[in-house]
């Protein structure tokens, strides 16, 4: 296990250097700049713009501007962004919460839906009940979440009147940000109806995020658990007499549950994709929202460092489901 | 009085947090985030609208809903025989606002006019680069640096502004964004803190509301300033709920979440219209849509091609098509509100046959080119590509062969200023300050080929009338001066000027008191919600 683990971790550093060439790389390789940006229809004239580059260092040879980025970043230094002057660790550590939040809340309406979901299915394999549930989930999986969340709007909040439109919390409540997930802070906060608020305006980007996980974990479990019912094993665990209950809960899912975890895991990374345009609907405050804008402002520090820190992110939460695996398959670990 | 003043201010919070039934908030779902609450080192209007509308003032100001100025915190001003010195006497008695976190000893003076402009000028002002990055955009594009030879203050209440060379359009200038009026001592307590970057994240003004918080992306409240030295607002609470999407926007607006919005879809505009709960306000934009040839590459330097390709595009048909009858027909390169607009321009009228005669007899013969189309909707052009589709079918008419081209936005705004630009790009204008100057120099000037002059187009004659008309104060004559040049702009046609376009403004019934303003900034003092 030691040895799995060493492994995994030494895999980090060559992945690590690879993200920041390719977070400096990137924003780089779009045409235009941030100045350009700044000026606009205005433009701006050529002495001018040398003394702006200038300014921001983007005169120097690339390699030592991503040297600068490098190293700035082993001192905890992640830059300064070009549009709103702060810190972008600042920013980032102020809007990471709330996508945190609601990636959250969609991991586990994905999987406490999926997974049931996806084993009932298998169980009553070729039933209208399997049928309709797998039509549903391939219409899930293909479904644009621009499209979705603003369905999703029209109808519970503009139609039925349901769900508040967008935001976090009712603008009537107000109190410091003291963990940054709303849902804490405002029972924290103690007033009186702010915790229902928080969670009245998660539901909308909840389902629109987690939607599409939710399709995939149905469908992995579902096939999953199909080939494990096959297996002979399961059939020894019927012939002995057990309880359909024992055989599917305890010697089936287990096994079953190998592919799905990895699948939750991969969808870590789809997630952070899909809360992009989830925030942008939804008005929510999250680095996906923060990031495009920064993209097309190209905003440089902001760019190469959140890319940067939503990597991070990802392979961590992927090194965590790796673990797990190893935890829930012996096998992985004994090889 | 102090311990007083910041009870007042806590109170305001506390009312928001409480929710009490009194207080009247009034939700804005804006459009985007603002980049800081400093002005001056932002080009953005959305960053404006949260930052020099409601927090702060200026020396003079716009007047509500036109492009003509009005004192503000200057009381009046004089204009030496020269036109070199402007001499400002300062209103008395303006208060600063008093927050948790400044709470102010003296009211405005002339230490706050110097203190705002010079940081701005002096590359060894303390506060010239209190932030990393920072750049004062406005200020060098308005050439306030070459401009300036000397701020200085008489007395207490008397700023004078010496200038390098008469310059008409100074006081539109000053009441631009960036002109606005900092307080002196609030940045001398930041400075004494260590804390300067906080200028740009808790701003203290004299303006109408003061700011509260700002919940990054998501909301910014502020309070109305009791001791506004222009009377006290009719609202206690201004919410701005940052709300990125026209279409959500819209949701918000019905469902009541919000009271006001801008932007909305070209598409909505019938449904906000049949919405009982709803009104919608519109003005003519102070803007110009337009499609700017490369008068330096052949066939398009010669202005006779140019005319006749005018001919060949039916305005008509763009603006049903792509401003859904929203806009007016533009005939001339600044918009018919703002003043010297020639009224008797005569517009090249569209005729394919005569432009297809035109071209022959300039000698031009299978012609293909590109039209370049903005990946990005603006007031001025809603949808580029669009508007690119129809002018190519236009065109196609009189056997000129068109292909569209379209690229990212940043890409977009660099590849169409350089000098050797293949093809002929859509772009437009929304005016800064109200003067002909502004669109004119800015967009036509040979100062702006290589830059925002996008039709690469110096015709001195042109040229030296816009610059005669920057020196002279007397608005009569630089009227004749500027109907003079839009005389030649015709002749040459360095543009075909296609459209000024409506700016609409939705909101709830409830509001009342709303002005728009031409120049699409949004200022919310004097509005009023009805219950």
């Amino acid at each position: 296990m030691i040895r799995f683990l060493l492994n995994r971790l030494l895999l980090i550093i060559p992945t690590f250097i690879g993200i920041t060439i390719v977070a400096f790389a990137f924003v780089r390789v779009l045409p235009g700049d941030p100045i350009l940006m700044i000026a606009g229809e205005r433009s701006v004239s050529p002495e001018r713009y040398q003394a702006l580059l200038a300014q921001f260092g983007y005169d120097r040879p690339i390699w030592v501007q991503y040297w600068d980025y490098l190293s700035g970043i082993f001192q905890g230094d992640f830059g300064t962004s070009i549009s709103t002057k702060r810190p972008v660790i600042r920013d980032f550590l102020t809007l990471f919460p709330a996508t945190v939040e609601l990636a959250f809340c969609a991991t586990i309406f994905a999987v406490v839906l999926g997974i049931p979901a996806g084993i009932i299915a298998a169980v009553k394999r070729g039933t209208w009940f399997d049928q309709t549930l797998m039509g549903t989930a391939l219409v899930g999986y293909s479904m644009p979440i621009f499209w979705l969340g603003l369905l999703l709007i029209i109808f519970f909040s503009g139609y039925l009147g349901w769900t508040p439109v967008s935001g976090r919390i009712d603008l009537l409540y107000f109190f410091p940000a003291v963990t940054g997930f709303m849902t804490i802070d405002s029972l924290l906060s103690g007033q009186d109806g702010a915790f229902v608020s928080a969670l009245r305006h998660l539901i909308l980007p909840t389902i629109t995020l987690g939607t599409i996980p939710l399709a995939v974990i149905a469908r992995q479990t579902r096939s999953a658990m199909l080939e494990v019912l096959g297996d002979d094993y399961v059939r020894t665990a019927r012939a002995k007499g057990l309880s359909p209950g024992q055989v599917i809960g305890v010697h089936a899912l287990r096994n079953a549950l190998i592919p799905v975890v990895t699948t939750i895991g991969l969808q870590v990374g789809v997630m952070m994709a899909g809360a992009i345009l989830t925030e942008t609907i939804f008005s929510w405050p999250g680095i996906g929202k923060w990031m495009i804008d920064a993209i097309s402002r190209r905003d440089y520090p902001v760019v190469q460092a959140g890319l940067l820190l939503i990597a991070l992110i990802v392979m961590a939460v992927n090194l965590i489901v790796d673990v797990l695996y190893g935890l829930i398959n012996p096998r992985i670990r004994h090889n | 009085m102090k311990l007083m003043k910041t009870l007042l201010a806590a109170s305001a919070v506390i009312a928001l947090t409480a929710g009490a039934a009194q207080a009247k908030t009034l939700v804005y779902c804006s459009e985007g985030s603002p980049e800081g609450f400093d002005p001056a080192p932002y080009t953005a209007g959305t960053t404006f609208d949260a930052s020099s509308r409601p927090i702060y003032n200026r020396l003079v100001q716009f007047t509500k809903g036109a492009s003509t100025t009005e004192p503000g915190l200057a009381e009046s001003y004089e204009v030496s025989e020269d036109g070199l010195e402007y001499t400002f006497k300062l209103r008395q008695g303006v208060k600063f606002h008093t927050t948790d976190y400044f709470t102010p000893t003296r009211d405005f003076n002339a230490d706050d006019v110097l203190f705002s402009f010079e940081r701005q000028w002096k590359s060894d002002h303390p506060w010239y680069a209190y932030s990393t990055g920072i750049t004062w955009e406005y200020f060098n594009s308005m050439s306030m640096g070459d401009l300036l030879t000397s701020i200085e203050k008489v007395d207490d209440y008397t700023v004078k502004f010496t200038l390098s060379r008469p310059e008409a359009p100074f006081i539109a200038n000053l009441a631009m964004d960036f002109a606005s009026i900092l307080s002196a001592e609030y940045a001398a307590q930041l400075e004494a803190a260590g804390t300067l970057d906080m200028l740009n994240q808790q701003p203290i003004g004299t303006g109408p509301f003061q700011f509260v918080n700002y919940q990054q992306d998501a909301a910014i409240r502020y309070a109305s300033f009791d001791e506004y030295w222009n009377g006290v607002q009719p609202i206690d609470d201004l919410v701005f709920a940052i709300t990125t999407d026209p279409a959500v926007r819209l949701q918000k607006l019905q469902a009541g979440e919000c009271h006001i919005m801008p932007y909305p879809n070209p598409a909505d505009l019938e449904v906000i219209k049949a919405d009982p709960n709803l009104q919608m306000m519109e003005q003519e934009g102070l803007n110009i849509g337009f499609l700017a040839y490369n008068t330096q590459q052949a066939p398009f330097d010669n202005a006779a091609v140019r005319k006749a390709l005018n001919m060949a595009i039916d305005k008509q048909a763009i603006i049903d098509a792509v401003f859904e009858g929203n806009a007016e027909i533009a005939k001339n390169p600044i918009p018919p509100t703002m003043w010297s607009y020639d009224e008797a321009t005569v517009d090249d009228a569209y005729d394919p046959e005569a432009a297809k005669a035109a071209l022959a007899e300039a000698g031009v013969e299978n012609l293909s080119m590109k039209v370049w189309a903005m990946p990005v909707s603006r007031p001025y052009n809603p949808d580029a590509r669009r508007m690119a589709e129809l002018i190519q079918a236009d065109f196609a008419e009189v056997g000129v062969t068109v292909e569209i081209v379209s690229m990212e936005w940043a890409e977009y705004l660099e590849q169409s200023s350089q000098v050797d630009r293949d093809g002929a790009v859509l772009l437009g204008w929304t005016g800064d300050n109200g003067d002909p100057d502004n669109f004119l120099a800015v967009l036509l000037g040979c100062d702006a080929v290589g830059g925002a002059n996008r039709a690469q187009w110096c015709n001195e004659e042109f040229d030296a009338l816009v610059q005669e008309a920057k020196t002279i104060s007397d608005q009569a004559a630089r009227t004749e001066l500027y109907v003079k040049a839009q005389e030649v702009f015709k002749r040459e046609a360095p543009w075909a000027t296609i459209a000024h376009s409506l700016v609409f403004m939705p909101m709830s019934t409830k509001v009342t008191g709303y002005v728009m303003d031409p120049k699409g900034t949004h200022a919310f003092d004097g509005v009023d919600i009805t219950e």
